[in-house]
Order: structure tokens, then sequence, then C-alpha cells
């Protein structure tokens, strides 16, 4: 009984880490910036390949997936800097320069490194709960992904940084005219995001083949996520994932993989249809 | 003929006028002799171009006119595709079976658009969020079809195949008095020709029409357009099932075509190109999406014969470049700036004609 219960846990939890992994970044520019990164999927892939890297050049695994997000992370504030910047007023073609650049991005990678690129072992062994075994890395997964929630609202609610960049968020004009530096927020902001997305690679690294395509396998969870949770990602996309784990849990438990994605997609199409603002414009529509 | 002139022209299209159009009979001149004097393989390869641009028209009537950023060209291409194959397997070519399947996968793939674009624009979902559902959707349908490689994955007697993609559908045939007429190199590039002319009179004739002006109008000012007193939902969910059926009539085209489709027609980059061939060329104008469309497909071609990922590096950056620099497109951005200056050229000649 205690490990059925645990299993399904278990199954919910490596759901719901993915989900809050690879959609964080992706929600922070949008609630901040108002745009949608398209290379976000790239920004992912720079985290593992950095992460690989740093690994089979000595470094020990935690380290080298610093390593990796802190590579996406600075990435991305010099893309906003050089190239997003002028689109703020132009959010629908910062969509597709973004898209362009994961064009580029995916094959110029295919071009300088080739196909397939060394991957790194999943570190940490298998514990057992009754008849079941478990991976124990991926219970990591899941604390790293409590961990972001909790870095992502310690930032923003506790922080002086937090209220300058929900000051811009809210009012852009006023902040700056109250001394805020907008431009500096918005790389910072950025590089945040795709220092995240870098995170989940780093994560995730151990755990995946690498080939200069494999942003997108995060594309999918990371845009429905973001859809279904709207522009806030502490009312938005933890919500979210917690809906979204369930519903995909319970798919992939009674039929199997191939109707949970299926299911997982009808399932954010009825969603929206209903909450069209997701579910952080609905909370918030409540609380006001 | 001015009947005609008035249907065909209008404020919602560039390219009017004598000169307009018989630039482009002499266009379509060449196009019907230039068979004769190329060997049928390059009559086939013309014909694969071809089957591409009804999938960039359907976007640009989506994108442009009705303000719907579709990613999803591809999805209806993969269901226009496999629908072709499975339901050609399925009746067989004989008696008129091919294009009744052609007939029928446009139908399908209509069908699967009224049912997505109802819970999309009815629910409305706009702007970014269109694009990053529809986006989602062809990955997620690309993700599927990649693992149906084995033996239980079949409709019919259609085998899906997974990554390597479903085959043995016969290529089109018309049925004809005393005997089909199989549509393969030749014949078929004058079909598809045939079809692309038909096309885009009647994409030019909608957009022009009282249609056409309410459907810019909601793009200019949906919540305007409404309080107007128009259904805005529902002209947007007739343009959605229009454009993406455009985009299942390339699949099945090209499903006919090559006896084959597979789940890289569906997925990354092959999403992409849609949108960069008519964000470049200009999303506003059918007929600059069709010009840009073909110049673009014809490049890529020459360009991959010597490396495929540096085709899709340029693509990337003419994408980019395109949006950042000249955000109406290039050839929309061309055309607009050469009937300036001719119509700064007679404001100048006027004055001097005055004086004489």
């Amino acid at each position: 009984m205690l490990a059925d219960s645990f299993s399904y846990f278990y199954q919910f939890a490596d759901v719901f880490a993915f989900l809050v992994l690879s959609a964080a970044g992706l929600a922070i520019i949008f609630g901040m910036m108002g745009i949608i990164n398209l290379a976000h999927g790239e920004f992912i892939m720079c985290g593992v390949y950095v992460t690989s890297a740093a690994y089979h050049a000595g470094l020990p695994l935690p380290l080298a997936q610093a390593c990796g997000a802190i590579a996406a992370g600075l990435i991305g504030m010099l893309l906003e800097v050089t190239i997003i910047r002028p689109l703020y007023s132009r959010p629908l073609d910062s969509l597709l320069v973004t898209w362009g650049i994961s064009l580029v991005a995916t094959q110029g990678t295919l071009i300088a490194l080739g196909s397939t690129f060394p991957g790194i072992d999943m570190p940490g062994h298998s514990f057992s709960v009754g008849d079941y075994s478990f991976s124990s890395y991926r219970m990591v997964l899941f604390a790293a992904s409590l961990c972001v929630l909790g870095f992502v609202y310690v930032l923003f609610m506790r922080t002086r940084f937090g209220v300058h960049a929900r000051a811009t968020m809210q009012n852009p004009g006023m902040a700056q005219a109250l001394g805020v530096r907008k431009g500096l927020i918005y790389a910072v902001s950025f590089g945040i995001g795709t220092g995240l997305a870098g995170l989940c690679g780093a994560l995730y690294a151990p755990t995946m083949n690498l080939i200069p395509t494999m942003g997108t396998s995060f594309l999918v969870e990371a845009f429905v996520t973001v859809v279904v949770g709207g522009a806030n990602v502490l009312l938005g996309t933890a919500p979210a994932a917690i809906a979204l784990g369930i519903i995909r849990t319970g798919l992939n438990a009674w039929y199997g993989q191939v109707v949970g994605e299926i299911g997982l997609l009808i399932a954010v199409i009825l969603i929206i249809r209903v909450l069209p603002d997701g579910f952080s414009g609905w909370l918030t529509r409540r609380s006001s | 003929m001015s009947a005609a002139s008035n249907l065909l022209n209008g404020p919602q299209t560039l390219g009017q006028g004598r000169a307009f159009w018989s630039g482009a009979a002499a266009v379509l001149a060449l196009a019907l002799v230039y068979p004769a004097f190329v060997d049928s393989y390059d009559v086939g390869s013309s014909a694969y171009f071809l089957c591409w641009v009804f999938m960039a028209l359907g976007l640009c009537l989506m994108w442009g006119y009705g303000g719907m950023m579709s990613f999803g060209q591809t999805f209806f291409f993969g269901v226009g595709g496999y629908g072709y194959g499975v339901i050609e397997i399925y009746l067989g070519v004989a008696h008129g079976g091919a294009l009744a399947s052609l007939v029928a996968a446009l139908l399908v793939s209509g069908l699967a658009a009224a049912l997505i674009g109802y819970f999309m624009i009815y629910g409305r979902i706009g702007g970014m969020f269109f694009g990053i559902v529809t986006f989602a959707i062809t990955l997620a349908l690309a993700f599927f079809l990649n693992q149906t490689a084995g033996p239980e994955w079949h409709i019919g007697a259609a085998r899906l195949n997974g990554f390597n993609g479903m085959q043995g559908m016969d290529p089109l045939a018309l049925p004809w008095f005393g005997g089909d007429i199989d549509l393969e190199g030749t014949p078929f590039y004058y079909f598809v020709l045939a079809l692309l002319i038909v096309v885009y009179l009647l994409l030019r004739m909608l957009v022009n029409s009282r249609f056409g002006n309410v459907l810019v109008a909601i793009r200019e000012d949906s919540l305007r357009a409404e309080l107007l007193g128009y259904d805005t939902r529902r002209y947007l969910l007739v343009t959605f099932v229009i454009g993406s059926m455009l985009g299942g009539l390339s699949g099945a085209l090209y499903c006919s075509w090559g006896q084959f489709i597979s789940p890289s027609s569906i997925g990354l980059p092959a999403a992409a190109m849609p949108v960069v061939w008519v964000a470049f060329s200009g999303r506003s104008d059918v007929t600059a999406t069709l010009v840009g469309t073909l110049l673009l497909i014809a490049g890529f071609q020459a360009l991959t014969i010597y490396s495929e990922q540096w085709a899709l590096v340029l693509m990337g950056i003419l994408l980019a470049g395109t949006v950042l620099l000249a955000p109406d497109g290039l050839i929309v951005s061309l055309a607009n700036a050469l009937a300036r200056r001719r119509a700064r050229g007679r404001a100048v000649l006027e004055p001097s004609l005055a004086e004489r």
C-alpha cells in the first residue's frame, strides 16, 4: 500500500519536476518582458553541452552543472542587449526573431560539434520502497524544482532587485522615473530566464542522449505549462505544473506514455478554452 | 473584363493594373512552355517546389490578413499527407480513388482545423499564444508519429512506420475516358500549376471581397470590428480552416509526388519553413508570398546540395534579419518602395506638364 502510493508520488514528482524546470525560465521572461523566447530549447541545449564539456574536462558534476546554467545566463544577457531590446514594442516579432536564432543555434551546433556529443552517466543510486526500486537522481530533480520555485519567490518577493523588477513589470515608465535602471533589470531578468533554462538542461544532462536538437524535447512541456500558467511564475507555473502533473501521471499510469502526452495536450486546449489568461490571470482576477 | 478585374483587384492586394497583369501573363506563359525545354526530372522537381506554395499562401491568409500567427502549417501538412496516404492505400488508385483520396485528405485537414480552431478562437487565444499552442500541437504530432514504428501502428493496410515514414501509396491519377491519366512528371506539373493558379485567383477574390475587408478590419482592431456587429470569431474560424486546408493540400500533393511522407516533414526544422517564407516575402500580400516563397524554396534547394545545415542557418538568419530590418517583408517593402518612386516620378512630371 505504502509502496504503491509512493510509486504514484514518485511518478508525479518526476513529471512535476520536468514541467517546472523546463518552463520556469520561459515563464520569467514572458512574465517580465511579455515576450516568448522560442530559442528556449536552445538555451536548454546550451546548458546540457556546457555541463557535459565541463564534466569531461574534470569538474565534479554539480560544479559542471553550475557552469552550464551560468553560461546560458550570460549568453542570454548578451542576446538581450544586442538583439531582443529593440523588440519589446513588437512582442510578436520577438517570437520570430528568437525562432530564427533557434534555427541558427541548432544547425550551427550540428555544424560545429557534429550530431553526437559525449554524455554523462546518471549519478546516484537506486533505492527501494516495498517491491519497487526508484532512482535517487529523479528525487534530486524534484528537490531542485522546488528549490527553483523557492529561488524565484525569494528573488522577486524578498530582494531589492525583485522590488525593482516587479515595479518595472507593472509600469516601466514610472519605475524609470523613480530611478530604476530599466535596461539593466531587463537584461538581468532575461539572463535569469535563460540561466534557468540552462539549469534545466544541466540537471537533465545525465538522463539524456546529447544531440543538437534535444532542446525540442523540452519545448512542448515548457509551452503548455506557460500557456496554462500564464504570466506569473509563482501563481501560474507552480499550480499549472501540479494540475498538468496530476493529469499526466494519471494518464501515464492507466493508459501509457502516448495517451499521456496526447491527453496532456487535449487537457491544455480544454483549460485555455475556460481560462484564457491561464491560472495566474484567473487567480489575480479572483483576488482583486 | 471589368467585372473580373473588380473581383480580383482591390485595396487588399498589391499588383494591379495592366502592367502587373501582363507581367503575370508572361510569367504564366513561361511556366506553361517550360516543360518543353527541360528534361522530365527537372519538371518533376519544379512541381515539387510548387507543392509547398499552397501552405505558404494559407499562412499568408491567416497571418497576414487575419492576424492569426499559426505555427501549425506543418501539422496540417502532416494531416493532409498522412491522410492522403492512408485513404489512398485503402481506396486504391483505380476509379478515381486517388483523386477521391486527395479530396478526403483535404476534408480531414479541414475538420482537424475546425476542431482546433474552435477551441482556440472561441477561447479567445490570440497573439503569441496562438503561435505557441499551434506550435506545441505540431511538435506533439511529430513526436507521436516518430514512435509509431511498430507493426501495431497501422490504419487499415497502411503502416505508419514511425520515423522511417509511410510509403506504398500511389500517385494521383485523373479518371479519364479510355483510361486514367497518371499524374507523374510533366502531367503532375501541369496539374499542380493549374491548382496553384486557381487557388491564387480565388484567394485574391476572397481577400478583396466583403469577407476580406472584414477580416482585415478584425486584424487591425478586433474589438472595433466586434462592436460594429461582426462576429469576429466566425470570420477567424473560417479563415483558419481555409488556411489550414491549404497546408493539408500541400501535404497531400507532396505525398503524391514522392509517394512518401515522414514525421520530419512535420517537426522542426520543417515547421519553421513556412514562417520563414511568409515573413521574408511579406505576409500582408498573396502575390508577394507567392513570389517570395518560390524564390526561397529554389534558393534553399540549390544550397541544400552543398550543405543542408548551412542552408538552414541561412534561413534562420533570413528570418531574424527580415523581422529586424524589414518587418513588412522584403518583397512587400520592395514593391512599396517601387510604388512610391513611381508616385514621386509622376508628381515631379505633372507640374512640368502644367507649365507647358
